[in-house]
């Protein structure tokens, strides 16, 4: 799984990086930011669909790798 | 160097041009096309005549506030903040006064009365100073201030929680932000309720109000050009968009909304958490069990009491989504309404504080997203952490007692709890 913040849709709620704090950090201006890659290692999917579920935006993307 | 003169003169504004409307109160008659958020019915408790309204009438209407519209639904209330095309935020409190259309784009309090492309470049200046990480340095301070209103309740049975905690913690913390004296705090509530809670009173009364307002932030704002600190309000009088320094109306507007904003907001939302544990042991006994469990909690409290509703005025005429709206007419765009619509939230009449999934919208959708979200969530946590740990024990004295703010910033105003 991959994790991708979408910065069109992103207007700095935050809920990603307080769920999620081990996949998203914050910029300077509060907006979201993936840390790393976005590869989300297995013990961090369930986060990751919780950061994107509480979303205001829906602006957290999950990709499926095949 | 050149000496600021910005602030030296007489900055109060001429009388303001813009419409005025009759002034209408008394009792609603049919809550779809006569609604007024100001009347004790609705202040007393919104949620039955908006969950009303959904089902039968998804857009109310009015013509109280010279006409206005109450969409209901999610989907309405989320398209109408995204859409800043068609509908401008040049007034954000709905009232009997719209301001003149010269002050779009930038309105009387930038950024949240801005529209596109101002709208960005005024909120950009204010966001490093509201991150979490920046907020977060404000946090040690606000815990002790909150252990402090709690020392005061010593030997009292019953205490006033909005009165005597809610209300005081935004307040000392937007105090200090700003760098105003922690001791004009009673001068703050004035001006939140003149500001918010006065909006049906004739416009020329509420002016009065906003003079006052006004005069107080030029006072400390001339003390800060006089003697500079590393506060918000010497940062704004230093900050330049475009090449050069804010005009005089920006630096006071924005503080003004800074004031404003920050204080009944949070106050609202400390007040109406402590109101539902206080009148949900089982909430309460597990909140004090499982300190671990409020960052979800206060999640499921900010959906179901969402202190604010903001205000936008339709830009031209047009058919939206089955209603006529003509230009100028208000929007009263209704988050709490919002974030318990059954379309979007399951169960949404009931407060579950493990709610895993909760995408409300409390703090606004869009390019107005609360600028003041991370410090209002730090605020309430703090708030609810302190209080749970030190008052672990509490219940309502007397509901019938609990008073709630009328308008767009709803939370309890007098809250009685016994804690003895």
């Amino acid at each position: 799984m991959k994790v991708t913040i979408d910065p069109q849709r992103c207007q700095g709620h935050g809920r990603c990086y307080d769920l999620a704090p081990e996949l998203f950090g914050e910029d300077d201006e509060g907006y979201g930011r993936v840390l790393g890659d976005g590869l989300v290692p297995p013990d961090g999917e369930r986060a990751a669909r919780v950061a994107a579920a509480n979303c205001p935006e829906k602006a957290v993307v999950l990709t499926e790798e095949a | 160097m050149t000496v600021d003169d910005r602030f030296t003169r007489d900055l109060r504004q001429d009388p303001p041009t813009g419409t005025r409307n009759e002034v209408v109160v008394g009792p609603v008659s049919d809550w779809a096309t006569d609604f007024s958020h100001v009347e004790p019915e609705w202040a007393a408790d919104p949620y039955p005549i908006l969950d009303d309204l959904r089902d039968r009438c998804p857009i109310a209407h009015t013509g109280r506030f010279g006409g206005g519209w109450l969409p209901t639904r999610y989907e309405d209330v989320a398209a109408i903040a995204y859409d800043t095309e068609r509908f401008s935020s040049r007034s954000i409190i709905m009232s009997n006064y719209r301001p003149p259309l010269e002050i779009a784009p930038v309105g009387g309090v930038p950024p949240i009365s801005s529209d596109p492309p101002f709208h960005h470049d005024a909120r950009k200046l204010l966001l490093p100073a509201f991150t979490k990480k920046a907020v977060a340095t404000r946090e040690a301070a606000t815990r002790a201030f909150c252990h402090s209103l709690i020392d005061s309740f010593e030997g009292a049975e019953v205490v006033d929680a909005a009165r005597d905690y809610a209300q005081h913690i935004p307040m000392r913390v937007i105090a200090d932000m700003l760098g105003f004296p922690p001791e004009d705090g009673p001068r703050f509530r004035e001006f939140v309720e003149s500001a918010l809670e006065g909006v049906n009173l004739p416009p020329e009364e509420r002016m009065a109000g906003m003079d006052e307002l006004f005069d107080y932030l030029y006072t400390q704002i001339r003390d800060h050009v006089a003697t500079p600190r590393d506060d918000l309000t010497t940062y704004l009088i230093e900050a330049e968009l475009y090449g050069r320094k804010l005009e005089p109306a920006h630096v006071a507007g924005t503080i003004a909304l800074l004031l404003i904003a920050g204080i009944d907001t949070t106050w609202s939302a400390i007040g109406a958490s402590l109101w539902h544990l206080a009148k949900t042991p089982a909430d309460r006994e597990r909140l004090v069990a499982e300190p671990g469990l409020l960052p979800t909690a206060m999640e499921e409290f900010l959906r179901a009491y969402a202190p604010v509703t903001m205000a936008r005025l339709v830009k031209e005429d047009m058919h939206w989504r089955g209603v006529d709206m003509k230009a100028d007419d208000w929007i009263l765009l209704s988050f709490p309404s919002a974030n318990r619509d059954p379309a979007q939230f399951d169960r949404p009449e009931e407060v579950i504080i493990d709610r895993e999934i909760n995408r409300h919208a409390a703090f606004g959708l869009g390019i107005h997203r609360c600028v003041g979200s991370h410090l209002a969530r730090m605020e309430l946590r703090v708030a609810l952490e302190v209080w749970l740990e030190r008052v672990p024990v509490f219940g309502l004295d007397d509901p019938s007692a609990v008073t709630w703010a009328p308008g767009q910033v709803r939370g309890p105003r007098t809250l009685p709890i016994r804690i003895g």
